[in-house]
């Protein structure tokens, strides 16, 4: 049996008729229709579907609607934009970090709540950070040092 | 249409005006309104058809002198596009801001084959190369007619044409033919895919005037998927849209017996779709349509379980019938040089099945609408994809649009044409848009794989430990149990389970070097699959196709050659190569690595040891040289692959941000599938599902550091990087195993428990 829920997403509500046990993810993609995050495994084994729930990395693949709540979801579209990026989008952006590019919404958000915490880490520590999170395209030098340079930014 | 002497465009009936039926606009991906241009063009009959010996099949200029190029391949990832860019602005002589490139739609170009074999920049650059300088040539001619003055008294500068002698006597690219397009016909070489070619009369620029082509340009497009603003295949939807997925059975082989529609109907409007022994559900939600898949009561046939236990793997490929066998190169008499050996040096190396493991599995959607058939994929070859679709629907090819999205990562003939096939069935059995994505266990599971493979290696020596022959002779499953591309459906999971006739298709390959011995024979053998219809061990195209296991074995071997002799592995590698640009390539990594001569193994004590090994290896043109430097940590076995040096030749630079990329990415790929990767399974099935059960490299094992020499050889006609750079990742990583340990690993993936057992 489908519920109503009342998600907060990227500063918007969104009124989504749902079964409490549908991942987050369905939600973020098909009713509220958003590009990002993506699903890549479903077992919250590679972090392509990350998202922020009151700003702390999730995977949305395994997170139920019922267990969502009144936290505020931000997505990668929702951490910055072209006209006021987040610095680590604008390290990827200048790092030419992404190959294919599905992997992105794990990186930067994991990263991103990673350096807001955790200021100038060494690189022991990023790559302790990012640990699990895949990329396939073998685009990992790029991204160490698109956080390292987010890290700067943000020092 | 025939062909034309005098440069001119087609305007049969009408000329475009004003903001007419063909915009582009500079620096978008490609639009909607650029499509629906091209076909209202079509249906006006102010475009030539799309064919390869057409110009206006490769370039357009638009009414503001904009240039659209339409690229028959496509970008996995690296780049392509922005050299193709740079080529095309190159040889037109317009800024590269001017160009677009519009890649892998079967509505907006012809058939290049897609990604394929390192091709982009080495098949496909040279055709747009080509294409853009017959483009050039006619807006030249067009303007010497206009100006009334010779042709080879005007040169172009930013897309104005103009006389040498005085630049106020020009006319642009935007009032020559602005809107309109190009009738001109090539030379077409009469094939399509890689080899498609069809130059015009013009000759191509001087390297040596090069301004754009070897320029760090970056890529555009990473911005949006930075911001996420495009969309990825998985997010294309399109009205009506329902979810499908699909159902595999649990003992491959097996097929449906009997269906339990009744277990889905708790879950709203989901139902089966069946043919033949294809099985799927749909449902008008995804998550529905998820649910469905888990729950939905099958029972199975009693297949008789396909494969021998995961163990008994490479017994079974010694053991196996040859198929198949193809000798490449023989030289001198092999038999008799072993024979006369004073010393021969005999190795064996193993290779297990790999997956594509693609980020995310395959998703695809397909819309049958007035009998015209519309597909979005993430294959990297989408042209095929139309092929085989139209194939697999009976319909013709002209009623099926293959359009490319960017995918999750492709990596060779991955699961994303399978998918294609499976949602056009579905479509096609529902009557509706169906959007279907697979589950990570069936994107690992199912996808097709690299074969496994042993590879047997001898060298027999003289008094002098002069090395008078070589043998190498590799066996294992086909590379192409299914085809490299979509375009048939016996090639396609959809076309096995529907009972399609299948093919048998062997091909495997030799080590691709410049070793000169007196006595040499390099050859190889295939095997059968262990199931026919419808495997998930089935052989494919993955990244570089049997590449890295040819030379982990092949440049492990001559390593083993060299410690039998003594001899330091740079050493030995230099004095037996022939190629200079082998020999170039190799001390360029060693120079850049602080290479020093001696021979392996090292003696170390201590937990932690460190090795240097060098490797290398040509692939199609490309040459190229990697020394990696490895920690290893005896305790628990596993080995930090800590630096490589890649030393690249691979003829003329056209991008060297791009080049850097790419070969990053293939170094830290080869890691993993050196050191992780192996498909593992049962008697039933595969058994390496998700990330879990096929670890990759993960970020706390990156490298320290990727140093590259880039060998630029602006001579030479640029060849492939999107490969050569992982052929040799394993062996490099092998040798400086055994130089750090004096152990030598002959069996991939140097996992922790491996390496712990082979140190103990």
């Amino acid at each position: 049996m489908t519920q109503k829920f009342t998600l907060d997403v990227n500063g918007k509500t969104h009124a989504v008729d749902a079964d409490p046990d549908m991942p987050l993810l369905y939600a973020l993609k098909n009713d509220i229709g958003l590009n990002n995050p993506q699903f890549g495994c479903g077992l919250a084994q590679c972090g392509a579907c990350t998202v922020h729930m009151d700003g702390q990395p999730v995977r949305s693949c395994i997170t139920p609607m019922s267990a969502v709540g009144n936290a505020k979801v931000v997505t990668l579209s929702g951490l910055g934009t072209p006209e006021k990026p987040h610095p680590l989008q604008t390290a990827y952006v200048e790092e030419q970090v992404t190959q294919c590019g599905y992997c992105i919404n794990g990186w930067i958000m994991t990263a991103a709540a990673f350096l807001r915490d955790k200021k100038n880490p060494s690189e022991a520590e990023i790559k302790a950070a990012l640990e699990g999170l895949k990329c396939r395209c073998g685009t990992h030098m790029n991204i160490l040092r698109a956080v390292k340079r987010a890290a700067t930014m943000m020092g | 249409m025939t062909k034309q002497d005098k440069p001119h465009t087609f305007s049969r009936r009408a000329v475009l005006a004003g903001t007419g039926a063909f915009v582009v606009s500079v620096g978008a991906p490609i639009s909607l309104g650029t499509v629906l241009g091209m076909k209202s063009a079509f249906a006006q009959g102010v475009k030539p058809p799309l064919v390869p010996e057409q110009l206006s099949s490769y370039i357009a200029v638009g009414n503001d002198g904009a240039v659209s190029a339409f690229f028959g391949k496509m970008d996995m990832g690296q780049g392509l596009y922005v050299s193709i860019g740079q080529i095309v602005a190159e040889e037109l002589d317009v800024p590269f801001k001017a160009v677009t490139v519009f890649m892998a739609d079967t509505r907006t170009s012809v058939n290049q084959g897609g990604a394929s074999g390192s091709t982009g920049i080495q098949t496909g650059g040279r055709q747009m190369r080509m294409a853009a300088a017959e483009a050039r040539r006619v807006l030249v001619e067009m303007a010497a007619e206009k100006l009334s003055l010779p042709a080879d008294q005007l040169t172009v500068t930013d897309g104005v044409v103009h006389a040498k002698a005085d630049a106020s006597k020009k006319a642009s690219y935007a009032e020559l033919i602005g809107g309109r397009y190009f009738n001109v016909q090539l030379e077409w070489n009469q094939q399509i895919g890689n080899a498609l070619y069809a130059p015009g009369k013009a000759k191509p620029k001087d390297v040596k005037d090069y301004k754009i082509v070897g320029q760090p340009i970056k890529r555009s497009d990473i911005a949006p998927r930075a911001f996420a603003t495009e969309p990825f295949v998985t997010d294309i939807k399109v009205p009506g849209m329902i979810h499908a997925r699909v159902i595999r059975p649990p003992v491959a082989g097996a097929t449906p017996v009997s269906i339990d529609e009744g277990s889905l109907k708790d879950i709203p409007g989901a139902r089966v779709v069946r043919e033949g022994n294809f099985l799927a559900v749909v449902a008008d939600k995804e998550w529905d349509a998820v649910k469905a898949h888990d729950k939905l009561r099958v029972q199975w046939s009693n297949a008789a379980p396909p494969f021998p236990s995961q163990e008994a793997l490479y017994d079974h490929i010694r053991k196996a019938p040859v198929r198949k066998a193809a000798d490449e190169k023989p030289v001198g008499n092999v038999a008799e040089a072993f024979r006369n050996a004073a010393r021969v040096i005999e190795a064996e190396y193993e290779w297990p099945f790999q997956s594509h493991a693609c980020m995310g599995p395959a998703c695809a959607v397909v819309e049958i609408k007035d009998g015209h058939v519309t597909c979005y994929t993430g294959s990297q070859k989408p042209h095929f994809v139309r092929d085989g679709l139209a194939r697999t629907l009976g319909v013709p090819p002209a009623s099926v649009d293959g359009i490319w999205v960017v995918g999750p990562g492709s990596y060779g003939r991955n699961d994303a044409d399978d998918c294609a096939h499976d949602a056009a069935v579905v479509a096609k059995l529902t009557g509706k848009p169906v959007r279907l994505q697979y589950t990570r266990e069936q994107g690992t599971g199912w996808d097709p794989k690299g074969p496994a493979s042993i590879h047997k290696a001898r060298a027999a020596l003289d008094a002098s430990n002069k090395v008078t022959a070589y043998e190498f002779v590799s066996k294992g499953f086909s590379r192409i149990d299914v085809q490299t591309n979509g375009s048939q459906p016996q090639d396609t999971l959809a076309g096995h389970f529907r009972g399609v006739p299948l093919r048998v298709n062997d091909n495997f390959g030799v080590p691709a070097e410049s070793y000169v011995f007196d006595n040499k024979r390099t050859a190889w053998e295939t095997i059968a699959q262990f199931l026919e219809r419808g495997s998930p061990l089935r052989g494919a195209h993955l990244r570089d196709p049997v590449g890295p296991q040819i030379h982990f074995a092949s440049e492990s071997f001559m390593d083993e050659v060299a410690h039998a002799i003594g001899a330091d592995p740079v050493e030995f590698r230099l004095r037996y190569l022939r190629d200079p640009r082998d020999h170039a390539v190799i001390k360029a990594a060693a120079e850049k690595a602080g290479w020093k001569t001696r021979t392996s193994p090292q003696r170390q004590t201590g937990n932690t040891v460190s090795g240097r090994g060098i490797a290398y290896s040509q692939r199609n043109g490309t040459t190229c040289a990697i020394v990696a430097e490895v920690d290893i940590d005896r305790r628990s076995g596993k080995i930090w692959a800590r630096k490589f040096t890649v030393a690249h030749d691979c003829g003329l630079i056209v991008n060297p941000d791009g080049l850097k990329h790419t070969i990053e990415g293939n170094i830290i790929q080869g890691i993993s599938r050196t050191l992780w990767e192996e498909v593992k399974f049962d008697n039933k099935s595969v058994t390496s599902v998700d990330w879990l059960t096929y670890p990759i490299l993960d970020m706390t094992e990156a490298p320290e550091t990727i140093d590259c020499v880039y060998i630029n050889r602006p001579d030479r006609a640029p060849t492939g990087a999107g490969e050569p750079s992982i052929r040799p990742v394993a062996a490099a990583i092998a040798n400086a195993v055994f130089d750090a340990t004096g152990v030598r690993m002959r069996r991939v993936p140097f996992s922790p428990d491996r390496v712990k057992g082979a140190l103990s």
